[in-house]
């Protein structure tokens, strides 16, 4: 009864037809499903043993039985880059849970606790003030170029800017006369942070989140790119198109295929992202943190 | 105002303190000893042991963290492994190259976004408008890498426009190291575009929804009047902050630009040093980009008092 002006979250997706009417969301959705499937079908959809070298046809063009062409030592590019996909989403992915759920955990104590806020919100001041790339790669190279440990530095990254819309959303919801309207029946800090606050907070927790994959995924392959993520050998998107920087004049395509891939992948995830953030709450249009 | 800006510099410190402590935790929470990791298997145990005592690292972690920000304090950063050279004289000789970078991808990412949104906003809802959100979408969405890359091959391998790599220092002219420094900018200022062009078009969409527009098409003002001398003027101001973002963030991108272009600037030093694990010259670099970023953002708050006389401060 109090809560009759509360909007409920998954109520919106009752009328699914609906989401599609957005023509982002569907475009986006639709890319970045195909491209997720072709990573997780990689032993199927590719032709080649990523990791076969075969000295013979080192830096031949894109042929036939070659979709993308072979690298500097033999390798078929467009297996390599089936399989490079799933490192990057599970690390886009991985990042996006943790990165959320510790945004989302300080945004609401920032948000909530006006005394915590202070502090809470210079620390992360302190975090953002740091170049973002620089950031993740001492982190990175201090904590040793681990899958797990890429996956943490970049989660650091990440956070700070979560916590920060996060925040700025429950500044807003706490004001609302339902939340005013749960205190006055007594309804305890908790309750009214988890039952009332959180839900309603749904929608740009999860359109921050489509954002900070598609930057993950960037930043885990500038990370590949620069030698300072996961061991070379591994393949990944940012690692192939590194191991065709020396050939770029006579074999442009190692760099070119697996750029184009990982565009797709995050111009997928930004529009998705776009649409979301249209369809769930128009007044956060345009809104969107560094 | 003079309260306004004594009360922004107070909140500085706990800003600084916190990017004084994190760059602290980069030498601390090297796994092992860090003046082994730092020297490599190869160095004998003396120079080991000099290495610890000059990085302090005998000392209980609560002092050394007290010497830090003392050291801090007085603006020594220590000395770069590597090269021997002061923490700081070290950053400032590879300033120009990224200074100039910044300055011109600045100057192109705000002539392509703020453009681009200005007309996307206009024509909101045609073909025009979809094009140009999808293209700045495309911009957040292009690995810089690639781009630069991309424009390589293109300008500097196939049409011989641009050189493909180097730097030629200012007082070589002016012209030459624009030249050098055309395809990085371009890159970057691509890629920054799309950020300030989402901004410049939400904000206008707000601004030309506003009465007084209404008003001064009524009274028969030209459109172009309308645009330029009401609607940008009352849209500067998160375009503004948006470019002092960006500003910011232009660093991190000269990392990945100036490391392919073998620009001598700071992003390539930051890289080199920390593949040497030259801790030093890391954790200096960290906090010079740091404290840069919060300098830019106060300026910025700063000059919203002179762009926008509504706005005081007390």
């Amino acid at each position: 009864m109090v809560d009759t002006e509360e909007k409920n979250f998954f109520s919106r997706f009752k009328g699914l037809k609906l989401v599609f009417k957005y023509r982002s969301i569907t475009i986006g959705l639709a890319l970045v499903t195909l491209l997720l499937l072709a990573s997780l079908l990689a032993p199927v959809l590719s032709t080649h043993n990523p990791m076969y070298k075969d000295p013979n046809i080192r830096l031949s063009a894109p042929s036939r039985e070659y979709f993308f062409g072979t690298d500097n030592l033999g390798q078929d590019v467009y297996s390599r880059t089936l399989y490079g996909g799933r490192l990057s989403f599970l690390t886009g992915f991985s990042v996006m849970l943790i990165s959320g759920f510790f945004g989302t955990l300080l945004g609401l104590i920032a948000g909530y606790y006006r005394r915590l806020d202070f502090i809470i919100m210079r620390v992360l001041d302190g975090f953002m003030a740091f170049p973002s790339i620089l950031l993740a790669i001492a982190l990175t190279a201090v904590l040793g170029g681990r899958l797990s440990n890429v996956i943490i530095a970049l989660s650091i990254v990440y956070t700070p800017s979560s916590a920060r819309v996060i925040r700025s959303v429950v500044l807003i919801i706490r004001e609302t006369e339902y939340v005013e309207a749960s205190k006055s029946i007594g309804a305890s800090s908790l309750r009214i942070i988890f039952c009332h606050i959180l839900p309603n907070s749904f929608a740009p927790i999860i359109v921050q989140g489509s954002y900070i994959f598609a930057r993950a995924v960037i930043l885990e392959a500038a990370l590949s790119f620069l030698g300072v993520g996961v061991p070379p050998w591994i393949p990944t998107w940012g690692g192939i198109m590194s191991s065709g920087r020396p050939y770029m004049m006579v074999a442009p395509w190692i760099i070119f295929f697996p750029g184009i891939v990982a565009i797709l992948a995050v111009f997928g995830l930004n529009f998705f992202g776009d649409g979301l953030r249209d369809f769930l709450d128009p007044r956060l249009r345009g809104v969107r943190s560094m | 105002m003079r309260q306004y800006l004594i009360k922004r510099i107070l909140a500085l410190i706990p800003v600084l303190l916190i990017v004084g402590f994190v760059g602290f935790l980069l030498l601390n929470l090297i796994p092992g000893d860090p003046a082994l990791v730092i020297l490599g298997p190869e160095a004998t145990l003396d120079q080991v042991n000099k290495l610890r005592a000059e990085l302090g690292l005998n000392l209980p972690i609560y002092l050394r963290l007290i010497y830090w920000y003392a050291r801090l304090f007085r603006g020594d950063l220590g000395y770069s492994i590597f090269s021997s050279l002061p923490v700081l004289q070290a950053i400032f000789e590879r300033l120009q190259p990224t200074l100039l970078l910044t300055i011109f991808s600045l100057i192109i990412a705000s002539a392509i976004g703020i453009t681009s949104g200005i007309v996307a906003a206009l024509k909101r809802g045609t073909w025009i408008d979809q094009i140009a959100t999808g293209f700045s979408i495309f911009g957040l969405s292009i690995p810089s890498f690639w781009l630069s890359l991309i424009l390589i091959i293109i300008f500097g391998v196939w049409l011989r426009w641009f050189p493909v790599a180097g730097y030629v220092p200012l007082k070589d002219g002016f012209l030459k190291t624009l030249h050098t420094l055309a395809l990085p900018s371009i890159t970057l200022g691509f890629v920054d575009s799309a950020f300030i062009s989402r901004i410049t078009r939400s904000s206008m969409l707000e601004v030309m929804s506003q009465d007084y527009i209404k008003v001064a098409r009524a009274k028969g003002l030209s459109y172009r009047k309308v645009i330029v001398k009401h609607a940008l003027r009352n849209a500067i101001l998160p375009i503004i902050t948006c470019m002092g973002l960006t500003l910011g963030n232009l660093i991190s991108g000269a990392v990945v630009v100036e490391t392919i272009f073998a620009l001598p600037g700071i992003g390539q030093l930051a890289l080199s040093s920390i593949l040497r694990r030259d801790y030093p010259l890391t954790q200096g670099i960290l906090l010079f980009t740091a404290v840069v970023f919060v300098l830019v953002n106060l300026l910025v708050d700063i000059l919203y008092v002179f762009l926008d006389p509504r706005i005081k401060y007390g």
